[in-house]
């Protein structure tokens, strides 16, 4: 399972190091979606500040269902689907490498954006570690159950509105707990942050092993 | 479940899902509503701080309860159906979402007529509220799965997954939006020494009932609509395989092969070679 | 012989609609069998059939030594489907696509080597993305990741559509070499004329079900089944 995870991960990775989708289109959204928070919220009046966080997360939030969307529109493309059927991969070893994949280009994301609200946002930086562990247990928790959706949603025409409808309500705790951590590490009073932070980390746990058990069956439905 | 859908659709095609069962329980909840309206607004006295809007809790309570049971019956129904793969369990649970959304919303819309005379606003982000709008989403997301097009085992078990996937994590949102917020007021029904006036409680319990046999009644004829659907279809593939068959015996160039032992028919004739179960 | 395809009354369903409407065939071992019939008979959907991609909605179905009714994941390994659709990343280049596909089926990456040469693809073309080749190529490319998985059973759906002069000659080669080795090579082809070559059995589908058959086959009489 580990093997084929490895195997899955690294030709998602190749392709996207070869087409760059993430790195010309899914950053420069995420980018722009700071932006017009600025506009939307207007900058003199303190709320950025004070909505760091929470924008912060909105803004991961959509970059995922984009970065989840383009990871399963490649298996759909071309009957991959049957071809992953066919190829002999383990279900639970393909999911694990989805996953992972997404996750690895979900994290590089969030680095670029949290230089993004330390630049445009004036956000002050206390807490690094929490940070960090908040945005590794987030992500893993966002790239499990997306990639759940996205096997199902995959090769659906309804797709491009199916999965926002399916993951994010779904991911709400992910988003409630990781603005609470990063609001105490942008303000310093890291206490309650870690305890959200095992939250998350507790959701990425049951829903990576719910992924395991899960994605085969639902590969099999075409 | 004590009904028995084979005696509703008896021999001949049914013209209703009604039955004796659900007869009898659609009338004993007219007699608790009326009951309930009896009780809710004429009956029992009105709050001491809140006066007569409280009468809204006698709506609102018993169908956000019956809300969170739809929900765990589409749960449970889920689970079950991935184990035992019976359709009763896929209709069961698709049914009971449909009913579901209904009750959540009408929990929300009753809980936003009570909030505004008594907290003055419409709504408030605490856990209770916010967990339940999230339900309404997920509900809604479940039942999007189940209108995707195909085969019905594939849609069944993919709503079923779906269905898990949205079900693990309620207590999860609870939980969380819990921790987030508190403003809510406790719970008052299920302390051992209720704090509510006697009548008041008992109009509440009779709320309960009723309702809960509003949901079943409407979970059954919705369970039964949609049996009746599936049987339709069921019906409908035994027409195809015929007329599938029939498209080949209908080419000139195809001689039938001595070893086959399914000689194609002519397209008119009704008895169809047929294929072991069909499922 | 030892049975490869054993097929009774098998129907398969695509949603409501019965593309195979009973199908009964026996495939020997070795055998190279040409599935012929009108569009929309069913041909694709017997060769997913076989492949353990199309589910058995009701009937016997044994693939070697699997049966197919009870579980139809298992036998996916041990064939190699060439369908309409080529199964490869546009993006990644097709000693990549090659490459993952042979090793997701626990082939060396020599084995990937090897089939990349043997259809002309390890030259020029190997470092080349998908997304710029020709349709031909990428028919190739979906070839030469088929013959990396070495398969027990060959199912090829219209293999020769789209491939040239050479490509054609080249397929030609490796179906004789593939059943001269121990495999069964089952394809859907339109063109008679092209595969007489191969002195194959011609099986007629219409209507979902084997309408004709010339090799009325001295019947493969064991069905092993695998442990």
């Amino acid at each position: 399972m580990l093997r084929d995870a490895a195997l899955v991960a690294g030709k998602d990775l190749r392709l996207e190091w070869r087409s760059r989708v993430a790195t010309n289109q899914v950053a420069p959204f995420a980018i722009l979606v700071l932006i017009l928070f600025a506009f939307a919220l207007d900058p003199d009046r303190g709320i950025l500040e004070r909505a760091t966080a929470g924008l912060y997360w909105v803004t991961v939030l959509f970059a995922a269902l984009l970065a989840l969307s383009r990871a399963f529109s490649i298996e759909a493309a071309d009957g991959n689907r049957d071809a992953l059927r066919l190829s002999g991969l383990d279900p639970a070893g393909i999911f694990l490498g989805k996953a992972a994949a997404v996750a690895v280009v979900l994290l590089a994301l969030e680095v670029l954006l949290l230089v993004g609200v330390i630049v445009l946002y004036n956000a002050d930086v206390h807490g690094i570690g929490l940070l960090a562990a908040t945005c590794v247990a987030a992500t893993a928790g966002l790239a499990a159950t997306g990639s759940l959706y996205g096997v199902l949603a995959a090769g659906l025409r309804v797709r491009e509105t199916l999965l926002p409808l399916l993951l994010l309500p779904v991911a709400a705790p992910v988003l409630i707990g990781a603005t609470r951590a990063f609001e105490d590490a942008f303000s310093g009073t890291t206490g309650e942050g870690w305890s959200w932070c095992v939250l998350l980390a507790i959701f990425a746990l049951i829903y990576t092993v719910f992924g395991v058990l899960a994605f085969g069956p639902l590969l099999e439905e075409s | 479940m004590t009904t028995d859908p084979q005696t509703a659709a008896g021999g001949d095609a049914p013209v209703g899902t009604g039955s004796p069962f659900t007869r009898v329980l659609g009338i004993l909840c007219l007699v608790g509503i009326a009951a309930l309206l009896a009780f809710g607004l004429v009956w029992s006295a009105p709050d001491v701080v809140q006066s007569d809007s409280v009468r809204i809790m006698y709506l609102h309570v018993p169908v956000a309860i019956v809300a969170f049971l739809a929900f765990a019956v589409t749960a449970f129904g889920s689970v079950m159906y991935l184990w035992r793969k019976s359709q009763f369990w896929d209709l069961t649970a698709g049914a009971s979402a449909e009913i579901g959304v209904m009750f959540t919303a009408l929990t929300l819309l009753t809980g936003m007529l009570w909030g505004r005379p008594t907290w003055g606003v419409f709504w408030v982000w605490d856990a209770r509220l916010t967990t339940t709008a999230l339900l309404l989403v997920l509900f809604l997301g479940y039942l999007a799965v189940r209108r995707i097009p195909g085969d019905p085992d594939v849609v069944a078990k993919r709503a079923a997954i779906a269905g898990l996937i949205a079900f693990i994590d309620v207590p999860i949102v609870h939980y969380s939006t819990v921790w987030w917020r508190t403003l809510h007021q406790g719970p008052t029904i299920t302390r051992l020494d209720p704090q509510i006036d006697g009548l008041m409680l008992f109009s509440l319990m009779l709320g309960m009932v009723v309702f809960l046999g509003v949901y079943l009644w409407l979970l059954v004829h919705r369970f039964r609509v949609a049996y009746l659907e599936s049987q339709v279809d069921d019906l409908g593939l035994d027409v195809a395989l015929a007329e599938r068959r029939a498209e080949g015996s209908a080419l000139p160039t195809s001689p039938t092969s001595p070893t086959s032992p399914t000689s194609p028919t002519p397209p008119e004739a009704a008895p169809l070679v047929t294929t072991g179960d069909e499922r | 012989m030892e049975s490869v395809v054993h097929l009774r009354a098998a129907v398969a369903l695509l949603g409501r609609f019965p593309a195979l409407a009973g199908v009964d065939l026996d495939v020997g071992r070795g055998e190279t069998v040409v599935l012929q019939g009108p569009n929309g008979a069913g041909k694709t959907t017997l060769l997913r059939l076989c492949a353990g991609l199309a589910p058995v909605a009701s009937g016997e179905a044994v693939v070697l030594g699997h049966d197919l009714v009870a579980d139809r994941k298992a036998v996916r390994r041990h064939v190699g489907l060439l369908g309409h659709q080529t199964h490869l990343y546009d993006e990644l280049t097709v000693a990549d696509n090659v490459t993952f596909w042979a090793r997701a089926a626990r082939a060396e990456a020599s084995d990937a080597q090897a089939a990349m040469a043997r259809l002309g693809l390890d030259g020029r073309l190997a470092d080349v993305a998908v997304a710029r080749l020709s349709a031909g190529q990428r028919r190739r490319t979906a070839l030469a990741v088929l013959v990396a998985r070495r398969p027990e059973l060959w199912l090829l759906d219209e293999p020769h559509a789209g491939l040239d002069q050479d490509g054609r000659d080249l397929l030609d080669g490796l179906i004789r070499d593939a059943t001269a080795a121990g495999a069964t090579v089952m394809m859907a082809s339109h063109e008679l004329d092209r595969v007489q070559g191969l002195a194959p059995r011609v099986v007629h589908i219409a209507g979902g079900a084997v309408t004709d058959d010339t090799a009325a086959p001295a019947a493969p009489t064991e069905v092993a089944h695998a442990p």
